[in-house]
């Protein structure tokens, strides 16, 4: 049986590095990305703590979590399509149309 | 050795796992092509999935495989085909003060680190039959979690239908040709 801190560790490593992904680059497909494996570190903290707690809440709330991360992956993948239809960039520094 | 190895083989499979989650998100922040970042972020969810089945979520594991590996990857997949690789793959993929983002990142990492040994370490982990009892009587994890789900969380789960339709909505108007051809016009 591995204690739950194990899960909790690798999951925080999982967060730090999209959290870094995020910072450090600037493709807007490898950003989104890296919001796909904060997610799934979130997943993952919620997975260990329903067995440690041994409630299905957080398994339930799992499946949320993922509906949302198809959600945004499928808008974030719209938004990239549109972004190359206009300015045929996808890096992130150069796209200021809002910036005003 | 045997027995030993017998006897500590969910570690096992945890630690490789995990070695192989982590290896695929260095390798998505690392790789410079899209297209070997989002392979890399593919190998990561499906040791994620192996992760979900030791911690008794079979269903979640299965959910994990066929929306993140069959569904959301081959959007990325599709999208990054769609768009021009050189666009893709030009100078300044990266921010350049990479050091103090470095270090703040250590920081914040050795914390969330030992809130997590500390948070984690606290009480005994409970039965896992409990993760797979409806009602008091053992079935399997997918129908717990579907009880759970359509009895205690309906409401939610209605939300996050109308979710998913707006999502859908806004993915088709965003993809629409006129939103390019009105700004050349």
């Amino acid at each position: 049986m591995i204690a739950t801190s194990h899960y909790v560790i690798l999951s925080l490593v999982l967060f730090a590095l999209g959290i870094v992904g995020l910072t450090v680059r600037r493709n807007f497909i490898t950003v989104l990305m890296c919001i796909e494996l904060i997610l799934n570190a979130a997943n993952i903290n919620f997975i260990a703590y329903s067995r440690q707690l041994g409630d299905l809440t957080g398994q339930v709330f799992a499946v949320f979590v993922i509906t949302i991360a198809a959600a945004e992956a499928a808008i974030g993948l719209g938004i990239i399509v549109a972004l190359v239809r206009l300015k045929h960039n996808v890096n992130l520094d150069q796209v200021n149309v809002m910036e005003g | 050795m045997l027995a030993w190895f017998l006897a500590n083989f969910s570690a096992i499979v945890f630690y490789c796992l995990a070695a192989v989650a982590v290896a695929g998100a260095v390798g998505v922040i690392a790789f410079r092509s899209p297209v070997h970042a989002a392979l890399s972020l593919l190998g990561s969810f499906l040791a994620v999935a192996g992760v979900f089945i030791l911690l008794h979520a079979e269903f979640l594991a299965a959910v994990q495989i066929l929306v993140y590996a069959g569904g959301v990857m081959v959007l990325f997949l599709f999208v990054i085909m769609l768009v021009n690789v050189r666009t893709l793959t030009g100078e300044g993929q990266y921010v350049r003060r990479l050091v103090p983002a470095a270090v703040v990142l250590g920081i914040v990492l050795a914390v969330l680190i030992g809130v997590g040994v500390v948070a984690g370490g606290q009480g005994a982990v409970a039965d896992p039959a409990a993760l797979t009892a409806v009602a008091g009587v053992p079935l399997g994890n997918t129908e717990a979690v579907g009880w759970s789900l359509y009895r205690d969380y309906l409401l939610p789960f209605e939300v996050v239908s109308v979710v998913l339709l707006v999502a859908m909505i806004g993915a088709i108007v965003l993809g629409r040709k006129e939103l390019g051809a009105k700004e050349g016009a």
